[in-house]
């Protein structure tokens, strides 16, 4: 029996009082691909930024090939071959591809970089893996599937014998993810080992030979992939079976929004092209795709934050000019933003002051704000959307994640918006949070209000969606009906594959 | 050593931490004494008489205040929406500047009631026009504020040392050259009479609490605050950016011009081009020990006053440079910025 | 038009364009490397002023010049360790803190100066650096009075330009203090410690600027007074920008702005009626002006004035 390259023993980790690790081991033998598993705070990107030194455990150790690794230094572990391709990647967008990749990789007090020599080393690690790209391009300019490849490359330079991807498809589009697994294949039949993150059934399945699941920050089950199924890694993951909300069908109303041929451009590039959607009443409009493709710019657009450069919008059936937030808002259009501690609150600010920001005018009188009101406000939600872990007048930054989004849409659905532009809204959020956001959202829909949602989330889309357009390169898919919606061929429209021919005709 | 962030901030750490952050800073300060060969509790104590000891000293303390109550309300605006105006100075001179020219011949007809009053408006807005331009270039053209508004006090002295050798000149004055005066009855009336102390001292309390009530119960301090602490979520909350930057800058521009124009017409009269010895500066240094509440500037101006005032009698006696005073106030500023972090982190092994 | 080409033609205004830019380019390349590694060393004025003072005073007591020097770049590197302790330990506002230590710089050095010598009539003065004879190259027509007759601080400041420059573009180290000042959490990534590049990065920036106020002091004029730096300090932090954060431009731009002083120097004496007022103010407005035209343009290194803060992503 071979040592098995990786040897990780009994490793925890706490951050004030969550248990990010709790006592977890798992190995890795050489040439083997093993998926790590688990929903949203199961503790995998913790495990992992322990292994590659970001982290120091608080017990348990790590070896490889039987040596053991100090804890805590990045470059011990490169030292030892971990390689990390992160998920937020760690590259320099004014820097060059072969700047980018040398960093850290020469002793520090030479007098001159070995640039010549360091370019000759990655083009041969870039042709024995296939990993093409230009090292004097930079960074920034990049596509988010080529900066991949520089991460990985980065590894490889460095000679890493073990890989670790952490959710290396988040931002890739279907066959871009199909390519990248086709190389990690390739990569694993020449010697080197790998460690994927990831939340995806589907993909662990495909691309994995042996599935680690952690769930609240222990590894509770290991399978080889031939052994088991989707159905058993959900319930692992989870830990009871699954009930996500269920959509009840339901006849939609009046067409309340409209967008006709609508486009945005920014600093010369056209974000947006040609959208056009129409919204009803009581019904969820999902518009699917990868991150990067004009989602951001399309949530803007209806938050009343930018403004399009041609094309036209018709609320409640009549045309409007551009809107600011106060336009929307007073419309009664109810707005989840993408990033929540970003734009969705003030950190720093207490809850109510957070509940009555863009509603102001309701809460303030001869410019003076109306504290006591707005206390009452902030209670009601609250109460009535179980938010925990604060109070109307404590700190907003305080909550957890998926208690400030129940706090965010209970400021919205509070006030029976009629429409609901809802953009990512369970990103980042554990299965109980999840849950509870899909809930009110199917809540809104029942009681006639309408729902935009933008989501990354293939899974997420099928289950709230009563239509689905998808987005490729800022523009918008025709829409297909629900029913006739799957995983695959949602795929392929994210991919841009729709024939606007027969879609059209069976548009809905 | 890791640094781990505190939950709850409470409010003795709050209170504490400008307290903490003068003990250490006067501490340092009394290091710099004692290698100058003076004892350092003496001087001290010295500094304490030269600020109070007499009604003489009491009264210059707390005419040295009042500039620095308006200053520091002009950074503590400025700073809490995340606008960092270090042009104070230059918006005092140029508050001190139009009220001698107004005040001196063009409306010198006013009654002496009506003829404040606007003589204080016209320093105000004076001090807003100087501020805009570095406002104007931030929303414009993406600039720093902080290095143009530091260039700006530069040349808005130069254009006070221009007038004053030009159209402003006082025929009269010999030596130095200096702006002619305001007339009498827009000079501000004495507190105490036979002293420096003047109403602006009133003025200077009164626009604290008024600024505490902005800060605190209106849309435009909601509004601005936000601004400061999270740009992104304020827009997307529909705060409007660029109308609230103006409105701060335009509180704080203006605060600064009106330290200048009550200066004038409190104390000397006219305009000097060393009518400030940094009050723009000191009033930043006032601003953040009372980490930006407008009513903590009140206490922490007398503190900054206390310690120019006394230096300057304690020097006497000592031959201490009364520069210490000017290195105990900026060393607060220091020790206040590492006190301020400690209430919102702890140290762990 | 003539005092025009009468001014430009002097020998003497090229010299005068050297030596007001020494200042300027230590300053400024003191300030460039700083926030190459994402840091805004706002403490330049009074770390300059403290430099000039510091320097001056060890040759006023003996030493040798280019001793003052050292011990202006030592107090620079001093100075520079708080900042950095500030900043990127504590990881405290960059403004705030910039503000913080000019001021105690600056107030600092006028307490040490007032202690070490009283107040006299006339303020003493000691011996600056002498401008060089280069064989073969001082005695050039027009060039040689022109360019060639520096003191050495001047030929230093160049030096250290071209120096910087290939250290940041070529060398691993300079790509470290890049990487550190782009995206820090990817240095540490690769093995490099990003604190201890800004640190280091700002000690000997700082020291840099030290040693541009020592110029002042040591070499262009002879005596320490209070406010003597005048603002440069923050005329080389509009310079950054307008180099876009590359020591030749940043070369580039004190010339030419030296440039822009030695001229409108000249012209005040020779052009009547306009208050000498005006002319001194330009140096600022033309430090704004440079800043409007290349704020946007420039390509900030991306993570200037953000902490970093370890496991805080």
């Amino acid at each position: 029996m071979t040592t098995p390259v990786l040897e990780i023993a009994g490793i925890s980790k706490r951050f004030g009082d969550n248990r990010a690790n709790d006592g977890i081991s798992m190995s890795l033998a050489r040439g083997e691909v093993v998926a790590l598993l688990g929903e949203n705070g199961a503790g995998k990107t913790t495990l992992m930024n322990i292994l590659f030194g970001h982290y120091v455990p608080d017990a348990g150790s790590i070896r490889i090939d039987g040596a053991e690794l100090p804890p805590g230094m990045p470059r011990a572990a490169i030292r030892a071959g971990v390689g990390m391709v992160h998920q937020h990647f760690s590259l320099a967008a004014n820097l060059t591809v072969l700047e980018n990749i040398m960093t850290g990789t020469e002793k520090l007090w030479r007098l001159r970089s070995g640039t010549a020599a360091a370019r000759r080393k990655l083009l041969g690690i870039s042709e024995r893996f296939g990993l093409k790209v230009d090292a004097d391009a930079r960074l920034g300019d990049l596509s988010v599937g080529e900066q991949q490849r520089v991460e990985i490359l980065k590894a490889l330079y460095n000679d890493a014998r073990i890989l670790i991807l952490d959710e290396p498809t988040a931002v890739l589009t279907n066959i871009e993810a199909e390519h990248l697994f086709t190389t990690l294949r390739a990569m694993a039949r020449q010697g080197l080992s790998l460690i994927f993150i990831s939340h995806k059934l589907d993909e662990v399945m495909a691309a994995a030979d042996r599935i680690v699941v952690l769930r609240g920050g222990r590894m509770v089950a290991e399978r080889r992939v031939a052994d088991t199924g989707k159905a058993e890694l959900a319930e692992l993951m989870i830990g009871r079976r699954v009930t996500r909300p269920v959509r009840e069908p339901s006849a939609p109303g009046a067409v309340v929004l409209e967008a006709r041929n609508v486009g945005v451009r920014i600093g010369g590039v056209e974000r947006l092209q040609n959208v056009g959607f129409s919204l009803r009443a009581g019904e969820v409009l999902g518009i699917v795709g990868v991150s990067g493709n004009g989602q951001a710019p399309l949530a803007r657009l209806l938050s009343g934050t930018l403004a399009r450069t041609s094309g036209e919008l018709l609320l409640y059936g009549q045309p409007v000019g551009n809107l600011s937030v106060a336009d929307v808002v007073e419309a009664g259009i109810g707005r989840i933003p993408e990033d929540r501690n970003g734009e969705g609150a003030i950190g720093e600010m207490a809850i109510w002051e957070n509940a009555v920001l863009e509603r102001l005018p309701a809460y303030a009188r001869g410019g003076l704000v109306d504290r006591k009101a707005g206390m009452a406000f902030a209670g009601a939600i609250i109460d009535q959307f179980d938010v925990r872990g604060g109070t109307p007048a404590s700190r907003t930054r305080l909550l957890s994640g998926g208690n400030m989004q129940k706090l965010i849409l209970g400021r919205n659905l509070s006030q029976r918006p009629r429409i609901l532009i809802a953009a990512q809204p369970a990103r980042g959020l554990d299965e109980g949070a999840v849950v509870a956001v899909h809930a009110r959202i199917l809540e809104a829909r029942k009681a006639g209000t309408a729902v935009l949602l933008i989501s990354e989330d293939l899974d997420e889309v099928i289950s709230l969606a009563d239509r689905i357009q998808a987005i490729v390169g800022g523009r918008l898919s025709p829409p297909v009906a629900a029913e006739q919606a799957d995983a695959r061929r949602l795929g392929l429209m994210m991919a841009g594959d729709w024939d606007t021919g027969s879609e059209a005709r069976n548009a809905v | 050593m890791r640094f781990e962030r505190r939950e709850q901030r409470s409010l003795l750490l709050l209170v504490g931490a400008p307290l903490a952050a003068i003990v250490v800073a006067l501490a340092l300060s009394g290091i710099l004494i004692a290698i100058a060969g003076a004892p350092v509790l003496e001087a001290y104590r010295r500094i304490l008489i030269g600020a109070f000891g007499s009604r003489l000293s009491a009264t210059e303390t707390l005419t040295r205040a009042t500039p620095l109550m308006l200053t520091g309300l002009a950074a503590a605006v400025a700073f809490r929406a995340r606008l960092w105006n270090i042009g104070a100075e230059g918006q005092f001179y140029f508050g001190a500047l139009a009220v001698a020219a107004f005040g001196s011949h063009l409306l010198s007809g006013l009654p002496g009631p009506i003829l404040i009053p606007v003589l204080l408006v016209i320093g105000a807005l004076a001090g807003m026009v100087l501020i805009l331009i570095p406002l104007w270039l931030r929303l414009r053209f993406s600039v720093d504020e902080v290095v143009t508004s530091l260039l700006m006090n530069f040349i808005a002295v130069l254009v006070v040392s221009m007038l004053i050798d030009g159209v402003l000149k006082d025929p009269l004055a010999f030596g130095w050259p200096q702006s002619q005066s305001v007339v009498d009855h827009a000079m501000l009336p004495k507190l105490v009479p036979r002293s420096r102390l003047h109403i602006g001292l009133g003025i200077a309390v009164v626009l604290a609490f008024v600024v505490a009530f902005i800060q605190s119960r209106t849309v435009f301090g909601l509004q601005s605050r936000a601004a400061g602490l999270n740009p992104q979520g304020a827009v997307f909350a529909g705060v409007p950016l660029g109308r609230t930057l103006f409105k701060v800058a335009c509180l704080s521009g203006g605060l600064a011009g009106l330290a200048g124009a009550i200066e004038v017409m409190g104390v000397r009269g006219y305009v000097t081009t060393d009518l400030s010895p940094g009050f723009g500066y000191s009033g930043i240094v006032v601003a953040m020990l009372a980490n930006l509440n407008p009513v903590g500037v009140i206490f922490t101006a007398l503190f900054t006053a206390i310690m120019f005032v006394g230096a300057d009698g304690m020097s006497r006696s000592l031959g201490i440079p009364t520069y210490i005073a000017d290195v105990t106030v900026a060393l607060s500023l220091l020790t206040m910025v590492v006190a301020l972090f400690f209430t919102q982190y702890r140290v762990r092994r | 038009m003539s005092t025009l080409i009468d001014i430009l033609s002097s020998a003497g205004l090229w010299a005068a364009i050297l030596r007001i830019a020494t200042p300027l380019i230590f300053g400024t390349l003191g300030a460039l490397l700083s926030e190459r590694a994402g840091v805004l060393n706002l403490g330049i004025e009074g770390v300059m002023t403290f430099g000039a003072m510091i320097g001056w005073l060890a040759v006023y007591n003996g030493a040798d010049l280019w001793t003052g020097v050292l011990v202006a770049a030592c107090a620079g590197a001093l100075f520079g360790t708080l900042h950095a302790g500030l900043t990127v330990t504590l990881g405290l506002s960059q403004h705030v803190c910039g503000l913080g230590v000019t001021l105690f710089a600056s107030s600092f050095s006028y307490y040490v100066f007032r202690l070490a010598v009283p107040v006299a009539g006339t303020p003493p003065t000691i011996t600056p650096f002498q401008p060089l004879d280069i064989p073969v190259l001082s005695a050039l027509p027009f060039l040689g009075q022109a360019v060639f007759t520096q003191t050495a601080p001047t030929y230093l400041a160049i030096a250290v330009a071209l120096v910087m420059a290939y250290v940041i573009f070529r060398t691993p180290i300079g790509l470290a203090v890049r990487m550190a000042g782009e995206n820090p959490h990817a240095a540490e990534a690769q093995g490099v410690n990003p604190m201890k590049v800004r640190y280091g990065a700002v000690i000997v920036g700082s020291a840099l600027m030290a040693v541009g106020g020592a110029f002042l002091t040591l070499s262009a004029f002879n005596s320490f007074f209070p406010t003597m730096v005048q603002g440069r300090g923050w005329i080389c932090i509009a310079l950054v920008v307008f180099s876009s954060w590359r020591p030749g431009r940043a070369l580039f731009g004190a010339l030419l702005f030296a440039f822009f002083d030695a001229f409108q120097l000249r012209l005040q004496t020779v052009v009547e009626g306009v208050p000498y007022q005006i002319f001194l103010m330009t140096p600022y407005i033309l430090s704004i002006a440079a800043l409007a035209i290349m704020a946007r343009r420039a390509r900030v290194p991306q993570a200037l004035m953000q902490p970093y803060r370890r496991g805080e992503r």
